[in-house]
């Protein structure tokens, strides 16, 4: 780690433990800006948590994590997504009875700081409401726009997560297996969208998938039991026998 | 809030139709989603800016209150104590239908506000106007101190807070008989004519349409709210506390805000009662009044800004024709009904109209 | 009084208030901890043993030891209906449904024991031999209050030995501790919670019965003493059997002190405590995150 350009997130000696149990010790991450990232690693590994720390879900035990350069450890979750960091959920976390056009406008009038106003009608906000249409539409969803979220098939709904991380203007993005339990058949748009985003975001995958995480990432992260395992470049981490033997060893070789 | 549940209930009916329709049409061409593509969005979006504007519906608790005051003098006094029992409930509604803090000790702004307004009426200071803004900042201040201390926690330690900060109000008003009068309650209020104009007199013409305006002024502002920004959020809070974080909301401040409000407007409601009976017992803060409320928007419907308006009436004209004659058999129908509005009929009297609607329009 | 008999005085009839509130909320405790459910009405049990005990004594003529018996099977029994038709619906349920069956089921009772008893507490006469004073030596104790404090005490005891060495008793701790393991590896949660529903509500039961001279029994006793089971097993933390024990030690000596030492400031005090005591925890003394 140089001095030079600040990455888009780091963290420096990440610890964090639930009584006996370690789900963080001692994690020196940095994600590149513009990279494409995958965090890898067996179950209960630690990556939700990992982050779920990064995020501010729950404060860290020690070590410290900057945003953009800048040290975001003690700021709160909506600090955080305010200073450009967005995240989709591992089991899809939406406003199951509001329709998708109500999701994404939700984040968006967030981001443009009107959702703390008290009087001025919601439905009255064109520039809300347009930038959450035109989110949608970039990814397809504007068709799916007037249903409620819980009526639509589970691979929509992964999309709509990825549509209101989107509509934050996110500097930095943490997918958490974003085509998790969605048939094949659907993952392929799910992964075309994530091909499809933004260059000069960073994004950080979580997959299990690793015909998907060789597909997707320039880089990988191995975590196991809450410790970094090596890092490196997709060949490196299929050359890597530490690897093979903790991560490939527990799945079966794809 | 009803016309968006209303509206997005139909475009649910709207949708299930065109997927009938479009399993058929699939059947031959296998073009099922193609069919509901152009003309939606701009639907979606229409939805949404129309939602805030005043539908014809809404008229109606105000045609039948100003109906009432001609038709019924002789029950304008009930009429009043209907009124801000209306305003309590939609308090209740703003932070339980929307925010979806459930609280069992809602009284406590209720008799925040009594016991303000009253204390000054007693003390000298009669004019109701200023007590009654006296009552909401005295409720919405104790709302905001014990918010920030209590909505930092969730779920049954949350119920019980509520329930507790409620009961150490009342018994700090127990004890402080001095003050309060105690058991005995407060009296000897002596309430000036509204304006310097309006006195209140023995048949409750001018407590009613006091209350009967307030409730509009209270009724005019929690619209608002609720069709903002900030209320869409609170519904998000409802939906996901989880979901609003990670779309940067702050989440805290956004419960205490509504938290203090919905406490301001029930000490409002408190307030009229102390200046429309002129007296305010310790039962102004008592769990019997908590759970009162919550029986009175529940039966109405939760989380539908009209609850109150149907839920309010309906108990307190109930309470009126059968609790008179005998108490006892009355707690035990409401205590029933109660159950049997847990067991079949959620939503209340607005969840089961909305029902028949859904039905009806399914039929059709 | 000089101190030290004004401390034994407190202790003394702190720890007899402190086995009444045991008795009456564990099965709260374990009704919101293991079942999810908020059951407000759970005194309405505590009462009925209550006046099913006393009713059978005053007005029947049963002996003491037989009536307390009766009391607390019948309305284990009754509770058992109650479970069966009304709280197994809303189980792991919404919260605010929970909190208006039971407001429901609080008001039904509350007019049912006014219907049937009329408005005034119940006199409660405690027999012959356990009337009077009983000497120590240095202090002569009321002999039904020692022996309410000792019949707690082998109660409790009894209680926790069988949940220790019997397998139902294993079963409940298993799902308590964690609840879809222990329907993973095949157990009936269905039986378990009736019986551990009919369990707790037998022991509220048991606890308004014996209690009856120090919580009176009459129609509002659901209503007004609820918040003080809720006071006991938030602070002993939802779904725990011991801590209740220990937060009604705390708070049944606590109350009784304050109330002793500052009667002007009344029940205040508890209040405070408890929310002070719920924000520093807010799972309780001995409730888990």
């Amino acid at each position: 780690m140089t001095a030079g350009e600040a990455a888009a997130l780091e963290t420096r000696g990440l610890c964090k433990s639930f009584g006996a149990l370690a789900v963080a010790s001692d994690i020196n991450f940095r994600l590149e800006r513009a990279a494409r990232h995958a965090l890898i690693g067996p179950n209960g590994a630690g990556k939700t948590s990992f982050l779920d720390l990064v995020t501010g879900r729950f404060p860290p035990s020690a070590g410290r994590i900057l945003l953009g350069g800048a040290d975001v450890t003690a700021l709160a979750q909506e600090q955080r997504v305010k200073r450009g960091l967005a995240r989709t959920f591992q089991i899809t976390t939406l406003f199951r009875g509001l329709s998708v056009l109500d999701n994404v406008c939700m984040a968006t009038s967030e981001r443009l700081g009107r959702a703390g106003d008290l009087f001025r009608p919601a439905g009255s906000r064109r520039d809300v409401i347009d930038g959450a249409y035109a989110s949608l539409e970039r990814l397809g969803l504007a068709d799916d726009a007037p249903r409620v979220v819980r009526e639509l098939p589970y691979g929509r709904q992964r999309l709509v997560e990825i549509a209101v991380a989107l509509s934050l203007k996110p500097e930095v993005l943490l997918l958490d297996e974003p085509a998790a339990g969605v048939p094949s058949a659907e993952s392929g748009i799910i992964v075309d969208v994530i091909e499809s985003l933004p260059s000069e975001i960073a994004v950080l995958i979580i997959e299990h998938d690793m015909d998907l995480v060789f597909r997707l990432a320039s880089r990988i992260t191995v975590l196991v039991q809450g410790k970094v395992l090596v890092e490196g470049t997709p060949q490196e981490i299929a050359a890597n026998p530490a690897v093979r033997e903790v991560y490939l060893g527990e799945r079966a070789p794809t | 809030m009803m016309a968006r549940n209303h509206s997005r209930s139909l475009i649910s009916v709207a949708d299930g139709l065109r997927e009938l329709f479009s399993l058929a049409a699939t059947a031959g061409s296998g073009g099922g989603a193609a069919r509901r593509t152009p003309s939606q969005m701009p639907n979606a979006v229409d939805v949404l800016r129309r939602s805030h504007r005043l539908r014809p519906l809404e008229t109606l608790p105000w045609l039948v209150a100003a109906a009432a005051f001609f038709l019924l003098p002789d029950y304008l006094a009930l009429g009043a104590q209907i009124l801000l029992a209306v305003l309590f409930a939609l308090s209740l509604d703003l932070i339980l239908g929307y925010a979806g803090i459930v609280s069992l000790g809602h009284a406590a702004f209720f008799g925040v506000g009594a016991y303000a307004a009253g204390l000054l009426a007693v003390h000298g200071w009669g004019e109701p106007l200023s007590g009654l803004v006296v009552a909401g900042i005295a409720a919405g201040l104790i709302g905001m101190l014990s918010g920030a201390v209590i909505l930092r926690t969730r779920g049954l330690t949350l119920l019980m807070l509520t329930l507790m900060i409620a009961a150490m109000l009342q018994e700090a008003a127990n004890k402080a008989g001095a003050i309060t009068g105690g058991t005995d309650g407060l009296q000897g209020m002596q309430v000036s004519p509204v304006f310097g104009l309006f006195r209140f007199d023995v048949f409750g013409h001018t407590a009613y349409v006091y209350c009967l305006t307030v409730l509009f002024l209270g009724w005019l502002a929690a619209r608002r709210i609720v069709h903002s920004p900030f209320g869409r959020g609170l519904i998000g809070i409802r939906e996901s506390e989880e979901r609003m974080r990670a779309i940067g909301s702050p989440v805290f401040r956004r419960r205490l805000v509504i938290y203090a409000i919905s406490a301001a407007l029930a000490g409002i409601a408190g307030g009229l009662m102390a200046q429309t009976t002129q007296f305010v017992a310790l039962d102004a803060l008592g769990f019997e009044r908590s759970g009162t409320v919550l029986i009175m928007l529940i039966l109405g419907g939760v989380g539908r800004l009209y609850g109150a308006f149907i839920g309010a009436p309906l108990y307190m004209i109930l309470q009126d024709r059968f609790a008179q004659q005998d108490p006892v058999y009355w707690y035990f129908w409401i205590g029933l009904l109660l159950v049997l509005v847990v067991v079949f009929a959620r939503g209340g009297v607005l969840g089961i109209g909305e029902r028949l609607v859904r039905r009806r329009s399914r039929r059709s | 009084m000089d101190a030290v008999s004004i401390f034994i005085s407190i202790a003394f009839h702190g720890l007899a208030f402190a086995m009444v509130l045991y008795l009456v909320s564990v099965g709260l405790s374990v009704t919101m901890g293991l079942m999810g459910f908020v059951n407000l009405a759970h005194g309405v049990f505590a009462a009925a043993g209550g006046y099913v005990m006393l009713t059978l004594m005053n007005g029947h003529g049963v002996a003491f030891p037989l009536a307390l018996a009766v009391a607390c099977l019948a309305v284990a029994a009754g509770s058992v209906i109650l479970e069966r038709l009304l709280y197994r619906r809303l189980y792991g349920g919404d919260e605010l449904d929970q909190v208006l069956l039971s407001i429901g089921l609080i008001f039904m009772s509350v007019a049912t024991a006014k219907f049937f008893w009329g408005p005034l507490p119940q006199p409660m006469h405690p027999p012959a031999y356990l009337g009077g004073q009983v000497d120590l030596g240095f202090r002569s104790f009321p002999t039904y209050r020692s022996f309410l404090i000792i019949a707690g005490a082998v109660v409790v005891s009894l209680l926790w030995l069988g949940l220790e060495r019997t397998r139902f008793g294993a079963t409940l701790r298993a799902a308590v501790d964690n609840r879809r393991m222990a329907q993973s590896i095949g157990i009936d949660t269905k039986r378990l919670f009736t019986l551990a529903f009919a369990l707790g509500s037998g022991l509220a039961a048991l606890g308004g019965a014996l209690g009856a001279e120090i919580l009176a029994i009459d129609p509002g006793y659901a209503l007004e003493q609820l918040i003080y089971f809720l006071i006991v097993v938030a602070v002993g933390g939802l779904g725990s059997i011991r801590g209740p024990f220990f937060a009604a030690l705390l708070v049944g000596t606590a109350d009784t002190a304050f109330k002793y030492l500052q009667p002007e400031l009344g029940a205040f005090f508890i209040y405070a405590m408890t929310l002070a005591l719920l924000l520093w925890r807010p799972h309780g003394l001995f409730g888990r995150a």
